[in-house]
């Protein structure tokens, strides 16, 4: 099982989903990179926990202002139509409901839709964030992941064995291999690497893949 | 009335030991770098105070600014949301070595706390950590069919705050990103102490645009040039660095 796609191919994939006018908020780290792959035509708006709404790439480098950073403490620009505000009210537009999607990264994703992304374990220093806020509040929570652990083993399990973020929260999950969502408690395929049968992505999905439709065929760009 | 004092040394004079202290700012942006640094100039020069409650969203980075007043030996226990960073080595060791508390809060219940603080609500129900390790032992009810996790306010004896432009009743604006926690930790200390780029007289702040309002704030003093983490951290400094 060679194929998969790459992380910049994953994060496309979940940037077709995300609808002109959206307003989004984006994981620190690999979610970031699916602000760079909008279709033409669509404008999302991305919302930074520490107090931003509609910025944009990063500098040039030599051109920070260390005031103007998002929730990765990374530099960022505006864009036309931005606006600042406090924490409080930064945390109303997450657990108010009022941003449409939330994208974040994910160590393993449950088949009734729990999440665990922000610890390994005891060791070391935890660290939390804003991700246990983001995935009660936004309207749509969606996770980008690799199919399976650096080592080969599944994700997507029945049960969550670390530490949870959240509690039912995840309703689509893109993969390296697949776009699954949780419906009802479940997996349900809708599209799948061409190349794959059904069985490969189930022989690597650590819990049942149910298919409800006609399985797409998951297509993305060389990028 | 005129809140302002006339150095660092007199605005970080009310900070006594044990003292819960919030510290504005996300990562460098809105951190008061200046007053923190006042602090440990007082500490190295009496060895007060001491056995600090700090409350802020990280654990500093580096050896400037928080990172230095955790290295100092001045904090006990530390309050936030994400205590990693890029050079994180100062809290690392020292929590590992069990040598200082933490208590891990998500960032926006971080921040509902404070806001709730400073608004006199004790309590409040959130759906954040419900399920998880960070809603243990705290009490959980039902509204709407759905489960909230009840959080206690947060509220400090003293605030240290970056502000961009302070008027000589303490009504404040903020620069960028650099508000984040600074007006809600204005709003929930007992004494607020303000770092400002520019102070103006009264009036020189049209009131359309003031973000924190004078009553919230006790004592301003101007910081004209402050000082960024990042570009501290960038030149590797070390605070107080080598006397």
């Amino acid at each position: 099982m060679a194929a998969k796609l790459t992380n910049n191919q994953i994060a496309w994939r979940a940037a077709q989903d995300i609808h002109d006018g959206a307003y989004v908020n984006l994981g620190i780290g690999f979610p970031e990179k699916v602000a760079q792959y909008q279709p033409p035509g669509r404008e999302a708006i991305f919302h930074t926990e520490n107090g931003i709404l509609n910025f944009g790439e990063a500098p040039p480098s030599g051109e920070e202002d260390w005031d103007l950073i998002n929730a990765g403490k990374r530099a960022v620009t505006l864009k036309p139509g931005s606006a600042f505000f406090h924490h409080a009210d930064s945390f109303a537009m997450v657990r108010g409901g009022h941003l449409d999607v939330a994208i974040l990264g994910a160590y393993e994703v449950a088949e009734n839709g729990d999440l665990a992304n922000w610890s390994t374990g005891p060791k070391g220093v935890p660290a939390v964030g804003g991700a246990m806020d983001l995935v009660h509040g936004a309207k749509r929570v969606a996770v980008i992941t690799d199919h399976v652990t650096k080592d080969g083993k599944p994700k997507l399990l029945q049960r969550c064995s670390l530490p949870l973020t959240g509690v039912g929260c995840v309703t689509r999950v893109y993969t390296s291999l697949a776009v699954i969502d949780i419906e009802g408690g479940r997996f349900v395929l809708r599209e799948k690497l061409a190349v794959l049968s059904l069985d490969e992505l189930q022989a690597v999905t650590g819990a049942e893949l149910h298919v409800a439709s006609p399985v797409a065929d998951l297509i993305v760009p060389e990028l | 009335m005129d809140k302002t004092v006339a150095d660092l040394a007199t605005a970080v004079a009310g900070i006594e030991d044990g003292m819960t202290v919030m510290i504005g700012g996300f990562g460098g942006a809105g951190s008061p770098i200046e007053l923190i640094h006042a602090l440990i100039d007082r500490f190295l020069a009496t060895g007060h105070p001491t056995g600090l409650t700090i409350i802020n969203n990280n654990a500093g980075n580096g050896h400037v600014g928080l990172a230095a007043l955790i290295e100092a030996g001045m904090v006990k226990k530390l309050v936030c949301s994400f205590p990693r960073s890029a050079d994180p080595v100062v809290f690392t060791d020292l929590y590992l070595a069990g040598k200082i508390e933490l208590e891990l809060v998500p960032q926006g219940t971080l921040a509902e706390r404070i806001r709730a603080g400073g608004a006199g609500i004790p309590a409040f129900y959130t759906p954040t950590s419900y399920g998880t390790d960070l809603a243990r032992g705290k009490p959980v009810a039902e509204f709407d069919g759905r489960p909230y996790v009840q959080e206690r306010w947060l509220k400090a004896d003293v605030a240290l705050v970056k502000a961009e432009t302070a008027d000589t009743q303490g009504n404040l604006t903020y620069r960028a990103a650099a508000r984040n926690f600074n007006p809600l930790m204005c709003m929930a200390a007992a004494e607020t102490v303000v770092q400002a780029r520019r102070v103006v007289p009264a009036g020189g702040i049209e009131p359309e645009v003031v973000i924190t309002p004078g009553i919230f704030v006790q004592k301003v003093v101007e910081v004209a040039d402050p000082q960024q983490e990042e570009d501290l951290n960038r030149a590797n400094a070390v605070y107080p660095g080598v006397a």
